[in-house]
């Protein structure tokens, strides 16, 4: 067992099982979307309330939960790599900064979207849950562009790493905000005793929600690939590689 | 099948909600494998200067 997990921080090692495992994430995920699609666009009633626009959840709270938890996972990688000094660790956070980037902007847009014909408005400036998960798109994007000013790779990692860390009370704040202040957000959907939603409505969402976090898998090992190669550009490992893919270059 | 692309009334927020989502999941997914090729290319090239180098080098030294 210690010696799979050994290997598997090999960049070599790695590196190979990342590109065997992501196309077959992206091909179980595209399933799985598929079949939430149709659960969630055809098989689910329109809401009693919100009409055929609820439908807008199967894309929003997927989306919005990958925001969170590819922060969170950028957070925990950043520990990891600052405390044990693992240089995959930073690569991973490295990696799922675009990716939780731009779910979160799906996020915010779709909200959006959903917003204009339930709330009246595309935006509310002062709304709790609106505002940190805004503030969380410039956490993503600070993240980013702190990386790219630091030329030296090893202090872009620890400085970008602090940064990583200290965010992670935006998640705290984002997930709490519907509960702690009022917002013109509803409340939760999956866990709320009081408002359940039918097993047809809910199962779509369970099903998009899993599907998506395998799209991110797959999308994180993609970046992994060519983050862990430009970090390792001088081991013998990629020259020899390079050689045995291109033999007549 | 009208009936349901008309969405109760909602079709343009449920519609442009879902293909943006998955135009920005496209994105993700052929940007990162665009920027794994180019890595590879970029090194690939790296790698063969550095053999030219050296096989210069060896020529002078032998000569």
């Amino acid at each position: 067992m210690w010696k799979f997990f050994h290997q598997l921080a090999s960049p070599p090692h790695f590196y190979r099982l990342a590109g065997l495992f992501a196309p077959w994430l992206l091909g179980l995920s595209l399933v799985g979307i598929v079949i939430g699609l149709y659960g969630g666009l055809v098989l689910a009633p329109a809401d009693y309330q919100q009409g055929d626009a609820f439908r807008i959840i199967y894309v929003h709270v997927p989306s919005a939960y990958l925001s969170l938890m590819a922060y969170t996972m950028m957070a925990v990688a950043s520990v990891i790599g600052l405390v044990w000094r693992m240089k995959l660790a930073h690569a991973v956070a490295a990696a799922a900064a675009p990716i939780g980037a731009s779910f979160t902007f799906l996020a915010l847009a779709t909200g959006s979207i959903w917003g204009r014909p339930m709330w009246g408005t595309w935006w509310e400036w002062g709304d709790p849950r609106m505002m940190t998960e805004l503030i969380l798109l410039f956490l993503y994007l600070g993240y980013m562009a702190l990386r790219s000013a630091i030329e030296d790779r090893n202090k872009a990692d620890r400085a970008s790493a602090v940064l990583a860390i200290v965010g992670v009370v935006n998640v705290v704040l984002v997930h709490y905000s519907v509960e702690w202040w009022s917002s013109l957000h509803q409340g939760q959907t999956i866990m709320n005793e009081d408002a359940r939603m039918p097993t047809s409505m809910l199962a779509p969402l369970l099903i998009m929600i899993f599907a998506f976090t395998l799209f991110f898998g797959a999308a994180l090992l993609q970046r992994l690939r060519a983050e862990v190669l430009e970090r390792e550009h001088s081991a013998r490992w990629v020259g020899r590689m390079l050689a045995e893919e291109q033999p007549n270059a | 099948m009208l009936e349901f692309l008309a969405m109760g009334g909602y079709a343009a927020y449920v519609w442009t909600a879902f293909g943006l989502t998955f135009a920005v999941l496209w994105l993700n997914w052929w940007s990162g494998r665009r920027r794994h090729l180019r890595v590879k290319a970029r090194l690939a090239s790296q790698g063969r200067e550095d053999t030219m180098h050296r096989g210069a080098t060896i020529k002078e030294v032998n000569a």
